[in-house]
Formats: C-alpha cells, sequence, structure tokens
C-alpha cells in the first residue's frame, strides 16, 4: 500500500468536497493501492495538520479554520513546512496575476511536490513556466478540474485518445451561462430575470461578471489551447464575447428555426462567442450541463458532457487525477 | 451552366433511372440527386431534386423527354445558390437600417438573404433578426458570414453564426 500524504490549500467550496470524497473513498481507493491521507488543510486563517490524516467529521461542518487551525502558517510557507507528498490547490482564481495559486504551485514543484488544482488562473497566466517547472523537479501537474469540471477531458485526449490528432474542441464551459440561456429559452425570462434566478439558487455568483462576460470560459479555452494543442495562448489572445445581450426573443426565434443560442468556446480558434447550435446536436444541452466535441483524425468527433461545477463533482475530477499520478507511474516503472 | 430540376416520380421502382436518362442523352453531367421518399405529395408522387450541368440549349428537350416518360417537371432553372447558412442579429436592427444589412449581402451577386423574421419586443429594446443567406457556394457562404461581421461591428449588432458554419 502506498501512502499519499495530501496538503489541502484553499478551504471554500471545492476543498471542503475534497475532503468529503477522499473521507467516503478512502477504502475503496485502497484497491488500487493508494492510502490518500490529507495530512493538512490550510486557508487564510492558518493550517489545520494532522499526520494521521484529517477526517472531515472532526471540524464539526465548521467552514474556515478560524479557531481550529493548529499551526499558524499559511501559503507557501505551509507548503514548505508540511511533510506531503502532493499538494491540492483551490484557492479562488486570479485570472490576471494567477496569485495566490501562481505561487503555490511554484512552491510545491519547486520542493518536488505533485499539485492537482481546479485554479484556472495560474495556468492561464503561466501554464508552460509550470509545466517545465514540473519537468525539472521530476514530479506532475494536474488540472482536468480546471476545464468543464468532472467532464473527462483533458485524461480523455491524453490517454483514450492517443495517436490522434485532435482538430478542434468546441463546447460549453460555463453551467452559469448554459443555465441562464436554458432558463431565458425555456421560460422566456428576460436576461436580468434569469440572471437573479440562477443568483438565488447559487448557481450565479453575487459578481457574475465573470461568468456572463465569457471570462471563465475564455481562460479554459486558454488552458486547453497550451495544454492539447501545444500552444503558448495568454488570455489577451482569446477574442471573447459574452452572453449579456442575448434575449429571450432572440432565443425563441432560434428554436422556431431549430436551433439554440449557447456560449461556445472554440480552441484553437481562440474565440469565445454566443452560437447557434442545432437543436438536435449532442452540444444541445440544457442546464447547468457543460459539454465538449472533440474533433480528432482518427476517431471521428467524440463528444462528452458532464457537470462543470459543485462541491463534490469538482472533488471526484481532482481525486481521479491524484490517482492517475501515481498509477501512470507505476506504468512506468 | 449548372442548373436545377425538381420532379415528381411514380413511387414505382425504375423511375428514378428513368427520370436520369434524357439528362445522360443530351450530355448533362449530374451533380447531385436527392430523392424525398420521406415526403411524398398528396398525388402520392416522390420528389426529386437534379443539380445538374448541361448546355442551355438542351435543356428544354430535357424537359420534353423527361414529360413523354410521365415525370412531371416542377420547376426547372439556374440554381446559382446551393448552399446556405442561418444567421441571427441581435440590437437595434431595423433602425440600423436593415435595407442596407440586407443589401451589403444581396449586391455580392453571388449571396442572397432568402427569408428573414424579425422579433421587435418594443421601442429602444433591442429586437431580433433571423436570416438565411444563400450563396454560390461554400467559400461565397463565409464571405458572406464575414461581410455581416463587419456589419455587425459598424451598427453595435450581435451576430450569432451557426456552429457548423465552418464545415460547410
Ligand atoms: N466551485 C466550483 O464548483 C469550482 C469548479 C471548478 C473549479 N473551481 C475553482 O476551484 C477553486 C476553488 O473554488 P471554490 O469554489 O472552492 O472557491 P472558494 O469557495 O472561494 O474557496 C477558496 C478558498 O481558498 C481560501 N484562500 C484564499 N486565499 C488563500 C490563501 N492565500 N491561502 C490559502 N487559502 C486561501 C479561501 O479562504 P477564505 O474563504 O477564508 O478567504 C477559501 O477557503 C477556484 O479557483 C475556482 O475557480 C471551482
Amino acid at each position: 500500500m502506498r501512502e499519499v500524504r495530501i496538503s489541502l490549500v484553499g478551504f471554500g467550496i471545492v476543498g471542503h468536497g475534497v475532503l468529503e470524497v477522499v473521507r467516503r473513498k478512502r477504502e475503496l481507493l485502497k484497491k488500487t493501492g493508494l492510502d490518500l491521507k490529507v495530512v493538512s488543510v490550510t486557508d487564510i486563517n492558518g493550517t489545520l495538520y494532522d499526520q494521521n490524516g484529517i477526517d472531515p467529521q472532526m471540524l464539526h461542518g465548521a467552514r474556515t479554520l478560524e479557531g481550529i487551525a493548529n499551526m499558524d502558517i499559511i501559503g507557501k510557507e505551509a507548503i514548505q513546512e508540511v511533510d506531503s507528498d502532493l499538494v491540492v490547490e483551490v484557492t479562488p482564481t486570479n485570472i490576471v496575476h494567477g496569485q495566490p495559486g501562481l505561487g503555490h504551485i511554484e512552491e510545491a514543484l519547486s520542493q518536488g511536490k505533485h499539485v492537482v488544482t481546479s485554479n484556472k488562473g495560474p495556468l492561464v497566466v503561466a501554464f508552460n513556466h509550470l509545466k517545465e517547472l514540473a519537468q525539472e523537479n521530476g514530479v506532475m501537474l494536474k488540472y482536468e478540474a480546471t476545464v468543464g469540471g468532472t467532464m473527462p477531458l483533458i485524461s480523455l485526449i491524453e490517454k483514450n485518445l492517443v495517436g490522434n490528432d485532435i482538430r478542434s474542441i468546441r463546447g460549453i464551459f460555463n453551467g452559469t451561462c448554459n443555465y441562464i440561456l436554458t432558463r431565458m429559452m425555456e421560460e422566456k425570462y428576460t436576461y436580468s430575470y434569469a440572471l437573479t434566478e440562477a443568483q438565488e439558487l447559487g448557481i450565479a455568483e453575487a459578481d457574475p461578471t465573470y461568468d456572463v462576460d465569457g471570462i471563465d470560459t475564455a481562460g479554459k479555452v486558454v488552458i486547453l489551447a497550451n495544454s492539447i494543442f501545444g500552444m503558448d495562448a495568454k488570455y489577451d489572445d482569446v477574442q471573447v464575447t459574452g452572453i449579456k445581450d442575448v434575449t429571450s426573443e432572440a432565443l425563441n426565434l432560434a428554436w422556431e428555426r431549430g436551433y439554440l443560442i449557447k456560449l461556445i468556446g472554440d480552441v484553437p480558434a481562440l474565440k469565445v462567442k454566443p452560437m447557434l447550435v442545432p437543436r438536435r446536436s449532442p452540444l444541445a444541452v440544457g442546464g447547468t450541463l457543460n459539454v465538449a466535441s472533440i474533433e480528432t483524425d482518427l476517431s471521428g468527433t467524440i463528444t462528452v458532457t458532464g457537470l462543470g461545477a459543485g462541491s463534490i463533482e469538482t472533488a471526484s475530477a481532482i481525486v481521479s487525477d491524484i490517482v492517475s499520478i501515481y498509477t501512470s507511474r507505476q506504468i512506468d516503472a | 451552366m449548372r442548373l436545377s430540376m425538381d420532379l415528381e416520380l411514380q413511387d414505382i421502382p425504375g423511375q428514378l433511372m428513368q427520370s436520369l436518362e434524357p439528362f445522360k442523352e443530351y450530355k448533362g453531367n449530374i451533380i447531385s440527386v436527392v430523392h424525398h421518399r420521406d415526403r411524398k405529395t398528396p398525388r402520392g408522387t416522390v420528389p426529386v431534386q437534379i443539380v445538374f450541368e448541361i448546355d442551355p440549349s438542351n435543356i428544354d428537350n430535357v424537359k420534353k423527354h423527361l414529360e413523354k416518360n410521365g415525370i412531371v417537371v416542377v420547376r426547372a432553372g439556374e440554381d446559382r445558390f446551393i448552399e446556405e447558412v442561418s444567421v441571427l442579429l441581435i440590437g437595434h436592427v431595423v433602425h440600423t437600417d436593415l435595407g442596407d444589412t440586407i443589401n451589403r449581402i444581396d449586391s455580392t451577386g453571388f449571396a442572397e438573404v432568402e427569408d428573414l423574421s424579425l422579433r421587435m419586443p418594443g421601442i429602444d429594446e433591442p429586437s431580433s433578426a433571423y436570416m438565411r443567406i444563400r450563396a454560390t457556394g461554400k467559400e461565397e457562404i463565409g464571405t458572406s458570414l464575414s461581410i455581416l461581421r463587419k456589419v455587425g461591428a459598424e451598427k453595435d449588432l450581435l451576430v450569432i453564426e451557426p456552429i457548423e458554419a465552418e464545415k460547410i
């Protein structure tokens, strides 16, 4: 049995999910020969450390580490100090400078620790730099959860479609926009009404700019461009139009002619814009679903769909990445 | 010259072959045959669309020959527009001179706006227009879309293109 000591950095929606999924699946995952143990959790209040593994039930439902942390260190210092094999980086995304995640990931990789993250910021800002840093230190950087949440996309391409030339990836990468457009179409809601509803349901943030202006989708397009197409794309290279100007009349007009309107991210074209999607297309998924069509030379077009966000869903992609780091290494050896 | 013909065939074996025979006889070059077996007319006949290239002086002979074989020629004529694309515009579509927007496509000579529907929810509110553009080929469809994108930028309209357009 191989013990994997995990440091969790960031203890929000996704961080809680990771702790919970590891708790629920720890026994099952032992079948893969791995014993996953979260030895530390860090947020802005400090670090909670337990070398035997932190059981979320010990936290009694606490949302933050305030009053629970037993070490007075955060950020890079916590990554340095805690003896762990792998860092799960789940702090808030910043697409402009990538911090604090960028510093955390650099620190972890330099310390020879594997990194698994759902945080787009560092990858949008410095993908190639981080990949090189991982390689120099003989460790892996995995980021499935940054694009499409629980929907397997990067691993699908890297593992199952290996040998194929990937011609394009086009899809819906933002569940919030998809939800708003779906409600505007089905219920004839105005944009602002659908947005308010999404906010009340916790699907959209209080400041929805990041989602509805297409910024989040563009970030995912950059990550796919760099990771799958070997490009050196930056956020500013993406042509972005969000969904704010789409009206419910337009959605209904499109419907009558056999189309839906969806916010589509297109790689390697580096475009994000609302597009007409035929109602019968595999890309025509509703609600908060994400979907991606991968156009390949050998396998034709393959479409995957799944939930793009959510605490447990995102954590599931993170745990898959953790397991794949150790299982693919066994094959190497 | 490229032409197209809409025919109605009896739903009996051999009719399709019989309908193609006059084209062969008058040295027509068949480009495509679309057999709408699923769209039978109330008369029980099956609509067929044939696109072909032929010397225009032979077209009447082909028609006569077809009719002699008992095949109904519903329409025959030049078929310049063989590709089409749907586009949606959102914004002040009418107040930014919709006529001009359409004319920018029609005046190319290789494309035209064929079908147009409008939704105007109220004064000062953005309206939307659905249009179908037909053109002489794939490249011309692409050019028409870039014209619309340019017009959209000028007139502050959101131009929503179909996802399959790149593959046309
Ligand atoms: N939620 C989803 O469904 C989802 C899906 C895919 C990807 N993601 C991405 O995953 C990441 C985490 O998302 P989330 O929804 O869990 O965000 P969140 O709820 O805002 O949680 C972020 C956590 O990071 C902590 N944090 C902030 N600065 C820190 C620092 N310098 N050092 C250590 N911890 C710090 C925050 O502490 P405080 O709260 O005390 O400030 C909070 O615990 C984001 O990058 C997000 O874009 C989320």
